[in-house]
């Protein structure tokens, strides 16, 4: 079974079956009010250089002081990846040179990260569940910004950037698909948002990815790899990995070697090319940095925080799960961290649970894909949501009636309970009107009374024209028990 | 461990060190000595005894998450040989 899962990830080459291995370095920004090492601000879209301290700009004879709250984001993630949580870490340098790095060097961790070990399970929208090791999460500074189409000759740089905090999130190669690793991304972001350690928001670079890739013969150990940088959506981690992998693999099949470089994605032709800095980049020289301390901390606060973390996309899958709803349904709800606020905000307004699930996938992720809008930003609240769904359990409307009273609080907005009495939407229970309703379509149609009693099946088409005729207010339970009595038809078939 | 000419120029490069091939010379002598001097720490028997990351007894400082620096972009420009608008501008660099 998972023999033939693997061979469907294998990549075909001119000369046989190929694997994919992929190992994802994230770096996702912590989502503080200052800096790393600084008291600067590090909202996004700020004027140049407003939010760069002395510190950020590395004048000398400033000294870093962490601060508390990037800790506790980076331990409570760990926490979050069920990782090994390290009470002793150290910061060191990592020396290179660039214009958007004023100190000569990136305080970072390399040897005593923060966060050891940890794993993510990955729900593949085939139903495989992969489990993704986490080699480490560390604490570092972000560089600065460098801008380069504003001037033929010269590059403008804005250091807001410089010294924000980012956690370095490193998974094992245990990637074998650019599906995979897409998913895995798209995972980890749920975690990070449900956690709120990390707005997750790639359009602004609040998290960005470099993938590493390679591809071996299955079986084989691994190949060669090359890492391409900044990768800053899922569609483009699919599209970076899909290229790089046939790229590779065609340049062994034509007889040559991979060399270990890094390389640069191209969102405009989907390619991935060298970046053009010298090998000898890579000779980061790291030492502790003399500025800093060993970052310590107890136990008994580790605790502290795990007590307090929120639940998380697996835990909240298994309890919807529970609930009644189907593996994908749940799947679905939790990964994204609004579906699921808005689907826990339904249920609490009254509806549910399975209903509102089903309301949710049959109604309004269609309406809101096609509207192309998030569920955030959708014109029905979850409260109105609720009552929908409610009134259809409790009768008021039938499921014809739910999908219109939705087209109108869609589009109109309001309160769907209010919209029920003013616009005639009740349902109608009352036998006697649904009787009188079912006796004018047959005498209508004395022919498929006939064909009806021959087929069986056919009593679908009365019930759609009571139905119609009624506006779709008749219970369809209703109209179904009585065609069947006055047709003669056994009661359910 | 010693070191040849070749690491004495690597080095001055990553360090962005204008080294003349002369003061190659006189520096991989330099830092030959200065490595076998340090080398003497070899003898001391550190089984079992954890890297020091410092001297300092004790523990690193921690700040609250307040903004409470930066908004002096202008001040930060002073020092720059180049500025336009309150970007630092440098010779182009681009990947």
């Amino acid at each position: 079974m998972s023999e033939a899962g693997n061979n469907s990830k294998l990549l075909n080459g001119a000369t046989g079956k190929w694997e994919v291995v992929i190992g994802l370095e994230v770096h996702a920004q912590v989502a503080s009010k200052a800096k790393l090492f600084s008291g600067a601000a590090t909202a996004f879209g700020a004027a140049p250089n407003s939010q760069v301290s002395l510190i950020d700009a590395a004048l000398p004879g400033m000294l870093p002081v962490i601060n508390r709250f990037c800790v506790e984001q980076a331990v409570r993630t760990g926490l979050g990846l069920k990782a090994k949580i390290n009470l002793h870490s150290v910061f060191d340098r990592k020396n290179y040179f660039y214009p958007d790095l004023p100190a000569g060097y990136q305080i970072s961790q390399y040897k005593q990260p923060v966060v050891g070990e940890g794993e993510i399970f990955v729900d593949m929208p085939g139903g495989e569940t992969i489990t993704v090791g986490i080699e480490r999460l560390h604490l570092e500074q972000d560089a600065g910004k460098s801008i380069h189409d504003q001037h033929p000759d010269y590059t403008y740089l804005d250091l807001n950037r410089a010294g924000v905090a980012l956690m370095e999130i490193v998974s094992r190669p245990d990637l074998r698909s650019s599906e995979e690793a897409a998913a895995y991304l798209r995972k980890l972001r749920a975690i990070l948002r449900y956690l709120g350690t990390c707005d997750g928001n790639m359009d602004e670079g609040s998290m960005r990815a470099d993938v590493n890739v390679s591809v071996r013969r299955p079986g084989d150990p691994l190949g060669t790899r090359c890492e391409i940088k900044n990768v800053n959506s899922m569609r483009f981690v699919q599209q970076s990995v899909d290229y790089e992998a046939r790229r590779q693999i065609d340049l062994i099949e034509a007889g040559g070697t991979i060399k270990q470089e890094t390389r640069l994605f191209d969102s405009r032709t989907g390619e991935t090319r060298p970046m053009r800095s010298k090998e000898e980049a890579h000779d980061y020289r790291y030492f502790p940095d003399p500025d800093l301390l060993p970052l310590t901390f107890e136990q008994a606060w580790v605790d502290e925080l795990a007590r307090s973390l929120p639940e998380l996309p697996d835990e909240k899958k298994a309890r919807f799960i529970q609930a009644g709803l189907s593996p994908y349904d749940a799947s679905v709800l939790v990964a994204e961290k609004e579906a699921t606020d808005y689907f826990e905000a339904m249920v609490a307004a009254g509806a549910e649970t399975k209903a509102a699930a089903n309301w949710l996938s049959n109604e309004y992720f269609g309406r809101l894909n096609k509207a192309g809008m998030g569920i955030g930003e959708g014109p029905i609240s979850p409260q109105a949501a609720g009552a929908i769904v409610w009134m259809v359990i409790d009768k008021t409307i039938s499921s014809r009636g739910a999908k219109d009273l939705t087209d109108i609080v869609w589009h109109e907005g309001g309160d769907p309970r209010a919209i029920v009495e003013s616009r005639g939407l009740k349902q109608v229970s009352d036998e006697s009107a649904i009787e009188a309703a079912v006796a004018a379509v047959m005498s209508a149609n004395p022919d498929k009374c006939e064909e009806v009693k021959a087929k069986p099946k056919a009593a679908a088409w009365f019930v759609g024209q009571v139905m119609k005729s009624t506006g779709g207010k008749a219970n369809p339970q209703t109209v179904n028990a009585i065609l069947r009595r006055r047709l003669g038809l056994p009661e359910d078939g | 461990m010693a070191v040849d000419r070749d690491t004495v120029r690597r080095i001055a490069r990553l360090a962005r060190l204008a080294v003349d091939e002369d003061q190659v010379v006189a520096m991989e002598g330099e830092l030959n000595a200065l490595l076998t001097w340090v080398e003497q720490l070899q003898e001391v028997n550190v089984e079992g005894v954890p890297p020091m990351a410092s001297v300092v007894e004790q523990r690193l400082k921690l700040r609250e998450d307040v903004v409470t620096d930066g908004g002096y972009a202008q001040d930060l420009m002073l020092n720059a040989p180049q500025t336009e608008d309150n970007f630092f501008v440098v010779p182009k660099v681009v990947e």
